[in-house]
């Protein structure tokens, strides 16, 4: 039996003040427990799509719920982690992940115990005392999902966050945020230049097409979780890793300006 | 050579040709202008000699720049919260100030005398005005460069006004703040000093070290006035290696600034 939504796009549009179309009345609904993938060629609003559900820009029509409720007032229910990892770098990395819950106003006490809890969940728990910038870019980005964490949110919206790492760092994190939702368990919109990572993480794809940014196609992802280094080299999950490819260079294909 | 002790050979023999050079030009004068110079071993001599009268102008100066500094802290944090807080402000008030911190000050010392009256009053009130400005600027420049990402966290989790400014930009601003402080450390006692000088006062204890210098100065007592110049300088350092300690302190695990250079 499907579970009710836990994200509700319906007709979505959005245009920042006169500007064109960023996003064309997007429908998308997301259940508890969905893993959904954001991909699509740049500058198709994919950002966009993420900070509207966040309630971090205003919508130009339709609507958006989460949890029942407008983004504003389900904002205790969501947590989003940027391509960057935006940790203050004055702050030790036990204190950076306690400030959602700081800002929160929850106590010193708890905040270290759950800053602790997260920081071990994400391997960790060893580097609390350390600064940001003594840490590698792997490991910073670990710190910013363990700051997501903190909060037990019931969303989970990641723009890009592996963008910026190499492909070994990559994918061990792919593997660790799945293994981290063995404990916690969270709805989660990615976006993703990479097919493979969207294949490997999702149950779900979105493709996006670009001017105006819109819903091109939905491919469902059929492995069973968990997966693992095993489930990479399935020929199952190659021949999927094909397809999205080939959907996706023809749908970047459709968006380039014709050339004369 | 190792380098540690090159760095500390070259400047000693850097120093130690600079006080040939000094005794040098001293004796190669016409013996009745040789007063005009006083010799290094003169100006100790002075120390000696006027001891009182330089440890209690020395305490004056040290009084007016402290509180000097400290009024121009706590204003400039003051109006660079206001100034970061609304661009309106912000906007319409900043050339000015820019064109305040070109001011020479020093200009305005004599009204200022008649405006508060010398002796520490005007000398509090001139530091204040020398070490204001480098202070404003830097602190509110820290203020409005917060990282646009954080600022960007802070509202996803939907942190009050407050909790931005305190918990974000005021830590952000710190490099900016002590950069600021830096500058007015090295002005404020030059500025006491120069205060002191056209507003000091013998009333109450004596007045400063720029009050000492013009008695010196009409005395003919050279050496001296040497060694109040020495005196200001010790107390210049003084007073930046207190805001280098505090910065260190403030900023050094995190900061780049501070990156060692073996990692
Ligand atoms: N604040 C803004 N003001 C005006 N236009 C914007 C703003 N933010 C985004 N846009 C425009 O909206 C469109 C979609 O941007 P968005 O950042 O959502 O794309 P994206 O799919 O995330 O791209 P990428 O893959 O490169 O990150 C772009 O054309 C962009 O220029
Ligand atoms: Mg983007």
């Amino acid at each position: 039996m499907p579970t009710p939504p836990l994200v509700e796009l319906r007709d979505v549009t959005k245009r920042f003040g006169a500007g064109p179309v960023v996003l064309d009345r997007i429908n998308l609904t997301a259940g508890e427990g969905d893993f959904v993938s954001l991909i699509g060629p740049s500058g198709c609003g994919k950002s966009t799509l993420l900070r509207l559900i966040a309630g971090l820009t205003p919508l130009t029509d339709g609507g958006v719920t989460v949890c029942h409720q407008t983004p504003d007032q389900a904002a205790a229910e969501l947590a989003f982690v940027f391509q960057e990892p935006t940790l203050l770098p004055w702050l030790t990395v036990t204190h950076n992940v306690g400030v959602p819950l700081q800002l929160r106003g929850i106590g010193r006490e708890q905040r270290l115990a759950i800053s602790r809890r997260v920081l071990e969940l994400v391997r960790l728990g060893d580097r609390g005392a350390a600064y940001p910038r003594q840490l590698s870019g792997g490991q910073k980005m670990r710190v910013s999902i363990a700051r997501a964490l903190s909060l037990s949110p019931k969303l989970l919206l990641l723009d890009e966050p592996f963008g910026a790492l190499d492909e070994m760092t990559r994918e061990h994190l792919n593997e660790e945020l799945l293994a981290i939702r063995e404990h916690q368990a969270w709805t989660a919109f990615f976006v993703t230049h990479s097919v493979a990572e969207a294949v490997f993480l999702s149950n779900r794809i979105v493709v996006m097409a670009a001017k105006p940014g819109r819903i091109h196609a939905e491919i469902a992802v059929p492995f069973a979780y968990p997966r693992t280094e095993a489930t990479r080299l399935s020929r199952e999950y190659l021949d999927l890793v094909a397809e999205v490819s080939r959907l996706l260079r023809s749908v970047e294909e459709a968006s380039q300006p014709v050339h004369a | 050579m190792n380098p540690r002790l090159k760095s500390i050979l070259l400047p000693a023999a850097a120093g130690a040709l600079f006080i040939a050079v000094w005794y040098a030009i001293r004796f190669a004068m016409a013996e009745e202008m040789q007063f005009l110079l006083p010799t290094p071993g003169e100006i100790l001599g002075a120390f000696r000699e006027n001891g009182d009268s330089l440890a209690r102008a020395t305490l004056n100066t040290t009084e007016g720049a402290l509180l000097g500094f400290a009024a121009a802290i706590l204003v400039s944090m003051g109006l660079a919260l206001a100034l970061s807080l609304s661009s309106l402000v912000r906007v319409s008030l900043y050339p000015y100030l820019m064109m305040l911190q070109m001011t020479p000050v020093i200009i305005f010392a004599p009204i200022l005398v008649l405006w508060v009256g010398a002796g520490l009053k005007s000398v509090v009130v001139i530091t204040f005005l020398i070490c204001f400005f480098p202070l404003v600027v830097n602190t509110t420049q820290g203020l409005i460069s917060t990282d646009r990402n954080l600022v960007e966290l802070f509202r996803m989790y939907r942190a009050n006004k407050a909790q931005e400014i305190f918990l974000l930009r005021v830590p952000s601003a710190l490099p900016y703040f002590f950069t600021g402080l830096r500058i007015a450390a090295t002005l404020a006692p030059i500025g006491a000093l120069v205060g002191d000088y056209t507003a000091g006062s013998s009333a109450g204890d004596g007045g400063g070290l720029g009050f000492q210098a013009i008695i010196y100065s009409s005395q003919a007592k050279y050496p001296a006035l040497f060694a109040t110049a020495a005196v200001t300088c010790v107390l210049g350092f003084i007073f930046v290696a207190i805001v280098l300690s505090l910065s260190w302190l403030a900023l050094h695990h995190w900061h780049d600034s501070y990156e060692r250079a073996d990692r």
